[in-house]
């Protein structure tokens, strides 16, 4: 009786989900399973899934007709009689040994791969310093003097009510980081304060970002395509907010690009040189307190109580510019608060510092110049 | 008075009929009995369930759907974590504490537990300590937000002013957890019925005294935690602290090596469990028992050797990684003696489907899945794609859920009627079984698909890939909460009324607390020894 409704229900369940997956399977994004991913790696990963996935739908769909079997025929509504046999140690053994057998299975391929995704130091082409930091990633090309922030595009953090419209929510950077096809990338994984994760599904690389310590992993891209990740290790508020996304070109169009990158650099270096006017400073400085300090301050300098302190009204925003420089360029020790001098360059500074000593509810009037910030650094 | 009838033995033993619970208020706060201990235990568990339920409520809500509609992300992450720790320290535990109080001296022929005064006192540590985590959630700073396993530095030198109670209440836990554990060790060691030999104790009985054990050696261990914790934030050591000569990846080991074995203290009294009902309802002994006690009795061993496997991705060397993972694998051997008894005495039985055997076949289906979904993640290379994603949330829900959940709710409905002596109702029970069997499976099947599709754990917010899954989702979270909240009102019935239960309650039941005790049993049971044979 009920395992007629049983399996009527069970049926029905089965349809509905099956829909559910017959339906968004038309989109192209929609996935169910890990992605083969571009790199020699993510494909070994995905082999190995994907082996050691059937090996437990076999073992589980074997347990369970056994099951099954026992539960429709040997029930007592059926006239069955409990036979009364127990303990075996034949029985025994081989339900031991015989799993064993399957885990060696199991554990030849997993050793090989781990030994290849663990071999990043021979052969790298380009090493790539990752840098984690509350809530976005820094990119250091060791041997380029090219380096970057990259954080959540504006585009996603216009839409946090209603992102429906957005294609790329959640996954879109301001700065892509690019890398060629073809090259092995040794990347090197530190952070500056508490424990994330670099993960990019495509390339078949997660490794922790811990202070203190310095990781590995390597990737080499054999496609040219975006692909995009997410920091996979809860590291405080916005842990859900920085997104990770590698464009991957041919050498060529990589070296064009590090070329515009180190142009760039020079460029603000040259407008660091100059005096800018409070406007000027105020309109780019709201853009940068937007990207790097309204995650904690509030978008509106209300702060968090009792985690963020407030801009507006703040001793330190509307005293002596000294300070207000100094726990800006070099940080607080003992508080999130970190330092910026390594993630922004003297007019982003310069011009943040001014937005927030005439703006966000402070009038204080003066105005810092990135020179102010050379001479702190 | 409790003291001298029991010393007094056969003397005292008509008057000891008598002698029922004192009244009021008062009878709970100074109880010394291990049924009523047993009881509140289960009710401050049920009331943790609820509460945490209520956290896992708000958590799939604002997952519902993309975009950020309902809390803060700040508030979020508070939720996820006071939701981790009241369901493990406050649901699961607790519950299993509460049932081995009521069962552990009725099973193996004891007055009542060996240290009763010592068992008052490891109950009544705990309403104080979850009052003062929950506490948290109303403070300036909001609760601790770094998640159940607060790793440094976000828990320490980046934590919200609160987590100092949350450090406070933990040790209080764990003083609980250590003297509960030491009072089940010194029960079973020593108050065992003439007769009652090791090999002849019940399963739960067995699987309990390793779970003590189990905690005696780890609870200690997550003290140490906490305590370096509390030196980091307030008195300038620098433990976790890379900027003071400290290690982050420390922290992750000392707590693993308190976590793994956790996992265990918090299933192997499940296996406990599952291994009553299923002879009972199959009219069928047990296949394998002492096998049964060997493989957990490997598994307790083996908890102590994996925990690293937690931490694939925090760069140890390729021989760790290689030593974890082969380590890890390795436990799904006696995992695997378990549900191959399970099966095999369910073969060839008799079989009836009350409640409690349908939660226990429930068990058994999805904790192998659970269990299945643990072996792929115990594979190092590959976890490195599966870790910190909804694949592992989809694993441990799995096991805690439908596995160690699950059989609290099926050794409710097993010992409920000897407890009360009265029979819960039997179609309300089937529709509690249903009603959450399907909702939880919609609720967490799909979360393995979103997690190989690369949704991280613990966000607020997702990319819209993920959307029609965690909606469905969602609404499986909601239907399985709301039928917990039908589970209350069927405990509270039960307990109010219904038809008598006889002694035996079950045809195939065994056991001294079957064979041998009324439904309800007296106040005091067991004050003369009964004969095992």
């Amino acid at each position: 009786m009920i395992f007629n409704k049983l399996s009527r229900c069970s049926s029905s369940v089965a349809l509905g989900i099956f829909s559910m997956l017959a339906m968004p399977a038309a989109q192209a994004e929609y996935k169910l399973n890990m992605t083969e991913g571009v790199t020699p790696i993510s494909q070994q990963l995905y082999g190995l899934h994907m082996l050691v996935f059937g090996i437990c739908v076999v073992i589980g769909v074997l347990v369970f007709v056994v099951m099954a079997w026992s539960i429709f025929h040997h029930r007592k509504s059926k006239g069955a009689v409990a036979a009364n046999f127990h303990e075996s140690t034949t029985i025994e053994i081989i339900w031991t040994v015989a799993p064993l057998l399957i885990l060696i299975g199991i554990a030849i391929p997993a050793t090989a791969t781990l030994l290849d995704l663990e071999d990043a130091k021979t052969n790298a082409d380009i090493t790539l310093q990752v840098t984690g930091i509350q809530w976005k990633w820094k990119y250091t090309f060791v041997d380029e003097d090219v380096s970057f922030v990259s954080s959540l595009a504006q585009s996603s953090r216009d839409v946090f009510k209603d992102p429906t419209s957005n294609e790329n929510y959640l996954l879109e950077v301001d700065n892509e980081l690019v890398l060629p096809v073809g090259k092995k990338i040794r990347f090197l994984f530190h952070s500056n304060d508490v424990i994330h994760a670099w993960w990019v599904p495509a390339l078949g690389v997660k490794q922790d970002s811990i202070p203190g310590f310095i990781n590995d992993s390597w990737a080499l891209i054999e496609k040219p395509g975006i692909y995009r990740g997410q920091c996979a290790e809860l590291c405080g508020k916005d842990h859900g907010f920085m997104p990770i996304v590698v464009n991957a070109v041919s050498e060529p169009e990589y070296e064009a690009w590090l070329a515009g990158m180190k142009a760039e650099a020079a460029a603000a270096a040259a407008a660091g040189e100059q005096d800018w006017s409070m406007q000027d400073l105020v309109a780019r400085g709201e853009t940068v307190y937007q990207a790097n300090c309204a995650a904690c301050h509030g978008p509106t300098g209300a702060g968090i109580p009792g985690a963020f302190p407030a801009m507006t009204g703040s001793p330190i925003v509307n005293g002596d510019p000294a300070g207000h420089i100094d726990i800006v360029v070099n940080g607080k020790t003992g508080t999130s608060m970190s330092s910026f001098k390594g993630q922004l360059n003297d007019v982003d500074i310069a011009a943040v510092l001014t937005y927030e000593r005439n703006s966000l509810g402070n009038s204080v009037g003066d105005i810092i110049q990135p020179s102010a910030i050379k001479n702190a650094r | 008075m409790y003291n001298e009838t029991t010393q007094d033995g056969h003397a005292a033993h008509d008057d000891h009929d008598h002698h029922g619970p004192a009244k009021g208020l008062m009878r709970w706060v100074t109880t010394t009995n291990h049924k009523d201990i047993g009881t509140l235990y289960l009710w401050l568990s049920f009331i943790m369930l609820l509460y945490g339920g209520s956290m896992a409520m708000v958590i799939r809500l604002e997952l519902f759907q993309p975009g950020l509609q309902w809390v803060e992300p700040h508030f979020f992450n508070q939720m996820t974590t006071m939701h981790g720790l009241v369901m493990v320290f406050g649901a699961i535990m607790p519950a299993f504490v509460g049932l081995a109080n009521w069962l552990i001296p009725i099973q193996i022929g004891a007055p009542d537990m060996a240290l009763p005064r010592m068992n008052n006192w490891s109950f009544w540590i705990l309403p104080f300590a979850f009052t003062m985590l929950a506490s948290t959630t109303f403070m300036e700073s909001g609760a601790p937000a770094f998640g159940w396993t607060f790793y440094a530095p976000l828990s320490t030198t980046y934590g919200p002013d609160s987590t100092d109670f949350f450090i406070f209440a933990v040790h209080l836990m764990g003083i609980s957890s250590v003297m509960g554990a030491i009072n089940v060790i010194a029960t079973i060691l020593n108050m065992r019925a003439p007769g009652m030999t090791l090999m002849k104790m019940p399963l739960f009985v067995w699987t309990w005294l390793i779970t003590a054990y189990l905690l005696i050696a780890v609870m200690p261990v997550l003290a140490g935690a906490v305590t370096m914790m509390l030196t980091d934030r307030h008195f300038g050591t620098s433990f976790f602290d890379a900027a003071g000569g400290g290690d982050p990846v420390m922290f992750q080991h000392i707590f693993w090596f308190f976590g793994h074995p956790e996992v265990y203290i918090m299933i192997l009294p499940a296996f406990g469990i599952i291994s009553a009902i299923i002879p009972t309802f199959a009219r069928k002994p047990l296949f394998g028992y002492s096998s049964m006690v060997y493989a957990s009795a490997s598994i307790a061993i083996l908890s102590f050797m994996v925990w690293a496997h937690h931490m694939f991705t925090v760069g140890m060397p390729v021989a760790g990684e290689l030593y974890f993972m082969y380590a890890t694998i390795l436990i799904s051997v006696p995992t695997g003696v378990k549900v191959f008894n399970w099966v095999t005495t369910m073969w060839k039985g008799s079989m009836t489907f009350e409640t409690p055997m349908l939660w226990a076949l429930g068990f058994i289906v999805m904790f192998t899945i659970g269990g299945l979904s643990g072996l792929m993640l115990g594979v190092a290379p590959v976890d490195t794609q599966y870790h910190d994603t909804y694949f592992v949330v989809a694993h441990f829900h799995y096991v805690l859920v439908t596995g160690a959940l699950y059989s609290i709710i099926a050794a409710f409905y097993y010992w409920v009627p000897k407890w009360t002596g009265h029979m819960y109702d039997e179609k309300l029970g089937k529709i509690h079984f249903w009603w959450s069997t399907i909702a939880v499976n919609v609720l967490f099947f799909p979360q393995h698909f979103i997690g190989l599709a690369g949704m991280p754990r613990r966000i607020p917010d997702y990319a819209l890939q993920f959307a029609e899954f965690n909606m469905i989702s969602s609404i499986g979270g909601f239907a399985f909460g709301l039928a917990q909240v039908f589970f209350l009102y069927i405990v509270i019935k039960t307990i109010k009324g219904g038809p008598k239960a006889t002694d035996r309650v079950w045809e195939g039941a065994t056991g001294l607390e079957f064979e041998q005790l009324s439904s309800p049993p007296p106040y005091h049971s067991f004050t003369e020894a009964p004969t095992v044979k």
